[in-house]
């Protein structure tokens, strides 16, 4: 029993890993960089939802309002620092990200200050008991949205123009603008809908444990990048598939108290063996050398 | 057709394609130098020329790869140098790629529906939310899409991978997918490249079937001088960037220095 409810917090926390990751793997496969600061959007996401609720006290109206703020932002930050180096070494552009990621941290220590924030409201409490197995409402509200969100995209990625329009820059952006592709916008929509995606986990895991600093997102955001490496970079059913095995390997080991202190090498340890043995990630692609 | 309403200033109102003086510098290169083609509509063309004479970088200057170093280049009469390459396929040059360039994790109608992005109008807002709008306008696309397949005879391989077609499929479903952006001038890069004989007459014939079909005006880089030969009106030869003959395939074909630069002395 104990087995199973780690279990089932594992897919809960392994499914928002996996909403993380889907921004880094989404951004990887069309904009060919890493984004580390998709992290940091986790982060200000959180404190959007937080100042709105001290105007509004209503969770699914600071939800609404982080989603729209992020996105926001997320374009801002393609277009102001990313795009102006588009064609330039990818050591400039990750260099850039982590640039991003320190100003957003620091940005937020100013305006908030160091001490955590507690945005209770957004707590959900309680849990479903059946049986001796109790499943908390948190652990059912991340799955179900979960669920839902991997559901849409994935159809919204094969069944319209934009997703084909994605799929088709990722795979080769030169041939994607000679049949018309505006490449700048599905860029800029990328950015969007992972930084929308970054918002809801920040309410995902402030929902569970509401305590916001300015670094919330660097751990999720690591481990999110370590999902999607495993998974496949590129990939989002790689994302989807490495967030939910990284969120079962770390609640099972946190769950046996001989290897809970050792959780977080644990779980880099397993990318390690992974990408000795799969070097492109789980569901990522072999690239063919041509003979 | 709304290729009539642009009024030409330089060229006539028949000339789909015309460049000027077209050059483009690479340090102290000149890839292409004082290129000037004359291509009307409804025309095949031919470039051709030895390997590394530029041929494939005039088509890069054609459309918006590269900038020209200097020079004009006009789309039925209107002047496209320097345009991005989205744009200028938007304004009716469309082309295939020596190695070929399919989006090879899409289905073979998925790649046409890539295509025909800028022909159906729905936003990101309307697909997101899957509005009835956006289903019809999926429709549409899909049955666009099939009929282009259809025209090709493709469409029995429409939902495999583009990357599990063989070979000669795959080089008639680029020329499928560009013609899904409903181009004035298509542009083939050595379609022939890579092609038995058989499959080879098999191309010939449908470039004519294109033509006539589409009435669409074509300018084709070709190594084959059976299939230049074959279906190419009028030619340019290009050696070093520069233009070495033009005109009249037979006449041109004859020429000595054409001979010469493709066989040596």
């Amino acid at each position: 029993m104990e087995f199973l409810t780690s279990l089932l917090n594992g897919l809960s926390s392994g499914g928002t890993y996996a909403i993380i990751a889907i921004g880094y793997t989404m951004v990887y496969g069309i904009a060919k960089m890493l984004n580390f600061a998709h992290g940091d959007i986790i982060m200000v996401g959180g404190y959007a939802m937080f100042s709105t609720l001290l105007l509004i006290n209503q969770p699914v109206v600071a939800l609404i309002f982080a989603i729209v703020f992020c996105m926001i932002l997320g374009v801002c930050i393609e277009r102001f620092a990313y795009r102006p180096l588009r064609g330039a070494s990818p050591l400039a552009v990750l260099i850039t990200a982590i640039g991003v990621s320190s100003l957003l941290q620091s940005l937020a220590q100013i305006i908030f200050g160091a001490a955590p924030k507690m945005p209770t409201r957004l707590q959900i409490s309680g849990a479903i008991h059946i049986g001796s197995l109790a499943i908390s409402y948190g652990t059912i509200v991340t799955l179900a949205v979960t669920v839902v969100l991997m559901v849409a995209l994935t159809v919204f990625v094969k069944y319209s123009k934009v997703g084909r329009a994605m799929v088709a820059v990722s795979e080769d952006r030169g041939a994607a603008q000679l049949m018309g592709i505006n490449t700048n916008a599905i860029i800029a929509i990328t950015f969007a809908i992972g930084s929308a995606l970054a918002a809801v986990a920040a309410y995902l895991m402030l929902m569970k444990a509401p305590s916001l600093t300015n670094t919330l997102g660097a751990m999720p955001g690591i481990k999110a990048f370590t999902a999607a490496v495993i998974g496949g970079i590129g990939s989002i059913p790689g994302a989807m598939l490495g967030g939910v095995l990284l969120g079962v390997i770390e609640s099972l080991s946190l769950s046996i108290p001989v290897l809970a202190p050792f959780t977080d090498a644990i779980e880099f340890a397993i990318l390690i063996v992974i990408l000795l043995v799969k070097p492109a990630g789980l569901l990522g692609k072999t690239r063919r050398e041509k003979v | 057709m709304n290729e009539e309403k642009i009024i030409a200033p330089a060229a006539h109102s028949d000339v789909v394609l015309k460049t000027e003086h077209l050059c483009i510098q690479f340090g102290g290169l000149r890839a292409v130098d004082d290129v000037n083609l004359e291509i009307k509509k409804g025309e095949l063309y031919g470039l051709i020329g030895p390997n590394g004479a530029g041929k494939t970088t005039v088509f890069n200057l054609l459309t918006g790869v590269y900038k020209p170093t200097s020079g004009k280049i006009y789309l039925c009469g209107k002047e496209i140098a320097g345009k991005a390459p989205a744009e200028i396929n938007r304004l009716g040059i469309a082309r295939t790629f020596q190695n070929i360039r399919l989006f090879n994790s899409l289905t073979v109608l998925e790649n046409v529906m890539v295509g025909l992005a800028n022909q159906v109008s729905c936003n990101v807002v309307k697909s997101i939310f899957r509005l009835p709008r956006h289903r019809r306008s999926e429709k549409e696309m899909r049955d666009r899409a099939l009929e282009l397949l259809k025209v090709f005879q493709l469409d029995e391989y429409k939902d495999y991978l583009a990357a599990n077609l063989p070979y000669g499929k795959q080089r008639k479903l680029e020329i499928a997918r560009a013609m899904a952006t409903n181009p004035k001038l298509l542009l083939l890069d050595e379609p022939a490249a890579g092609m038995n004989p058989s499959e080879t007459q098999e191309l010939m014939d449908d470039i004519t079937f294109v033509r006539r079909e589409f009435g669409i005006t074509i300018l084709l880089i070709e190594h084959d001088m059976r299939l230049v030969g074959g279906i190419c009106e009028n030619l340019t030869v290009l050696n070093f960037g520069t233009e070495l003959a033009k005109g009249e395939t037979a006449k041109v074909l004859a020429d000595p220095a054409v001979v010469t630069a493709y066989l040596g002395e």
